[in-house]
């Protein structure tokens, strides 16, 4: 026994004096949308010399250098153009890059809805100086000084771009074509088994957009404010769809291989995953259901304590010039943040297509958004769920 | 070592050989102390803290919440239990097919065989995880080889619970094969004569003889393969179709969901579950006999 003890004692000793030694000045960063303090942290005042690299960030799809498809490359003009090396990493899912954000290591992220203001309240990146992006002026007006881009009129970043999760299908096999979510949420689907869906906590929000339209009695407005029935009506649709659901995805390479070799028929994906799965030679094809979609607005933000500003600045603006935002926006499948863009696009009605600049159109789209216990459409007289309780849900609904 | 050559010092280590001991463990200490338990030590102390569900940033305050959520919600228990199915199962597979190999291997095949047997056996370990785990799903998607050899496309198991039980039974197989082949390698040919000799026929001398001796080298194989499974997130995520395990919570909660103190409460689990099976294989008496 005194032997066990004195373990114990060592064993704890050890850890108090790994965490007091890895501990020091880090303060639990306790400002909420409650309270509604954000963090001061200065703008970047004048443009230097680039460092010669840039840590990037992204979405799939965002940073092309050539090595997914020869013709799809706007990092290589931007390499020789700067001399800012790029080094990309993807994340999968809004939280992934929230986390890896928070590591310190990346200059420049092009954050969603449901992960910008986390970041903002956070203290992870920082406000962006639009005086030095030259392309900024010729942005959409739509897409600029928005709740998830801004706060108290303090730009925080440079609009990307934005479009709608979509459901794509096999077109050998998912026959007449869906228009409806409903395909997806049906129990009895002929598909079971085959049904995929995206693996991440925003994806309640898909559920409730579905309920929204199907079940208008729940009295849901806004998909990501939701009080506790809705929430559990939203949740319960879910556990039954988890029945006909073959696997979630979140690589979208993996999404690809799967509707590739017909383990997955029918789900939600995205454009650009639609793209390369019909390079892959995959009978497939997407729909943006009539119920409308959930969507995302990126934005480009700049790290709290970036260790290569300069070219992260540098990126922010290349990645919304004319050219290059409109090669990115043709190969995500997304509407272009620079109205110039639309001049650049091979296909010439991509805008359209896409409908930039058809604000009613957007009005159908749900950008993702972060839930917060303050619903995000305005009701006072209930609290919602926030994120960490949809977080939750997610790994219950997946059992 | 003279002490009269080697001065003062010497005979200072001579006369203290408590110090001598000191000064050759330290840096082993240290290592297992701080790297090592230190590392534990610090996964149990933020086990107890929070995040704020928000800004993600890590509330350093002490909080039963992580385990009165990991205790009260039923996916938790449900998650707990397949995962430790799913490491039992591989085991046993791993058992059952690793036996028979293994004396084939010692036994029954030529000595010159024996040494390529074994190579044969460790060549899997010098391919990557993960090229491995990404054939399998080639391997078992719909139309892949396992259908066509199943007569057509969805026959084979597909994705799933038992797509990632065959999957680790074939990653862990060579840990459990070792151990075993180092034990009847061990065990004399004599003995098994003798056996025989004495009227004992081949299933008599088995049960008798073999088996016994070949607990201790199971039990060894079984804590690589249990304890492997138990931690597997990376099979389960590309074969495991909608399945999860714990591994998956602790990923989910560390990548995705960047809740460190929640991950850690997920992650005492399988530390908890390990240190019962521990005890159990060493109540058995199979440890003392390795």
């Amino acid at each position: 026994m005194r032997a066990d003890s004195r373990w114990t004692t060592a064993v704890l000793v050890a850890g108090v004096l790994t965490l007091a030694a890895c501990g020091g000045g880090d303060e639990g960063g306790g400002s909420g949308p409650g309270g509604l303090s954000v963090p001061r942290i200065e703008k970047l005042a004048a443009l230097g010399a680039g460092e010669g690299e840039v840590n990037i960030v992204s979405w799939a799809g965002y940073v092309e250098d050539g090595s997914t498809d020869k013709t799809v490359d706007w990092v290589s003009p931007f390499e020789s153009e700067t001399g800012c090396k790029v080094n990309n990493k993807v994340a999968a899912t809004s939280d992934e890059m929230v986390t890896l954000m928070k590591t310190g290591e990346y200059d420049v992220v092009s954050a969603s809805g449901d992960a910008s203001l986390r970041l903002i309240y956070g203290g992870d990146v920082a406000p962006v100086n639009t005086g030095l992006i030259a392309n900024y002026k010729d942005i959409f007006d739509g897409l600029k000084d928005k709740p998830w881009n801004a706060v108290n009129g303090v730009a925080y970043g440079v609009p990307h771009g934005r479009g709608a999760n979509v459901l794509m299908y096999r077109t050998d096999i998912v026959k007449p074509a869906p228009t409806s979510w409903g395909a997806v949420f049906d129990p009895d689907s002929p598909f079971k088994g085959r049904i995929t869906a995206y693996d991440s906590p925003i994806y309640i929000a898909d559920a409730a957009l579905y309920l929204m339209k199907s079940k208008p009695d729940l009295g849901i407005k806004n998909p990501y404010a939701l009080d506790d029935t809705q929430f559990d009506a939203a949740v319960a649709l879910l556990k039954e769809q988890n029945k006909a659901i073959g696997e979630y995805w979140a690589d979208y390479t993996k999404e690809v291989q799967a509707f590739k070799a017909g383990n997955s028929v029918l789900g939600t994906s995205w454009q650009v995953i639609v793209n390369l799965a019909k390079a892959d030679r995959a009978p497939v094809e997407a729909v943006l259901p009539s119920e409308g979609a959930t969507g995302w607005s990126d934005t480009w933000m700049i790290a709290a304590k970036a260790a290569h500003p300069n070219c992260g600045y540098l990126w922010m603006n290349h990645i919304v010039s004319p050219r290059a935002n409109a090669a990115v926006a043709e190969w995500f499948g997304e509407a272009p943040a620079n109205k110039l863009s639309c001049a650049q696009t091979v296909d010439k009605n991509h805008c359209t297509t896409f409908h930039a600049d058809d604000e009613s159109y957007f009005d159908q789209v749900w950008y993702w958004t972060t839930p917060l216990a303050q619903c995000v459409d305005g009701r006072t007289d209930v609290t919602c769920k926030d994120y960490a309780a949809w977080t939750q849900a997610w790994t219950a609904i997946k059992g | 070592m003279d002490a009269g050559v080697d001065g003062d010092q010497g005979v200072s280590m001579h006369r203290h050989p408590r110090w001598q001991l000191a000064a050759l463990l330290t840096a082993p200490v240290l290592w297992l102390v701080v790297a090592y338990l230190g590392a534990l030590g610090v996964l149990m102390v933020s086990a107890f803290w929070t995040v704020n569900g928000f800004t993600g940033g890590i509330v350093r305050e002490f909080s039963l919440a992580n385990f009165r959520t990991i205790l009260g919600e039923e996916v938790y228990r449900t998650v707990t239990l397949r995962s430790v199915g799913v490491a039992a199962a591989v085991t046993v597979i791993c058992v059952v097919v690793a036996v028979p190999m293994a004396f084939y291997m010692a036994k029954v095949a030529s000595a010159r065989a024996r040494p390529w047997l074994v190579i044969a056996v460790l060549t899997p370990l010098w391919a990557s995880y993960l090229v491995k785990a990404y054939a399998w799903r080639v391997l078992l998607g719909n139309g892949g080889p396992i259908d066509s050899l199943l007569g057509g496309p969805g026959r084979g198991p597909g994705y799933g619970l038992t797509a990632t039980v065959i999957v680790l039974a074939y990653l862990w197989l060579p840990y459990m094969i070792l151990p075993i082949h180092a034990g009847l390698d061990r065990l004399p040919d004599s003995l098994l004569e003798a056996s025989a000799d004495l009227g004992a026929r081949a299933g008599h001398t088995l049960r008798r003889i073999v088996l016994p001796l070949l607990v201790p080298p199971v039990a060894a194989g079984s804590i690589f393969t249990f304890s492997l499974s138990l931690g597997d997130y990376i099979t389960v995520q590309i074969v495991g179709g909608k399945t999860q395990l714990i591994g998956n919570l602790v990923y989910a909660n560390i990548g995705a969901a960047g809740n460190l103190p929640f991950a850690a409460a997920l992650a005492t689990i399988p530390v908890l579950i390990m240190v019962i099976y521990l005890i159990a294989v060493r109540r058995s008496g199979a440890l003392e006999e390795l």
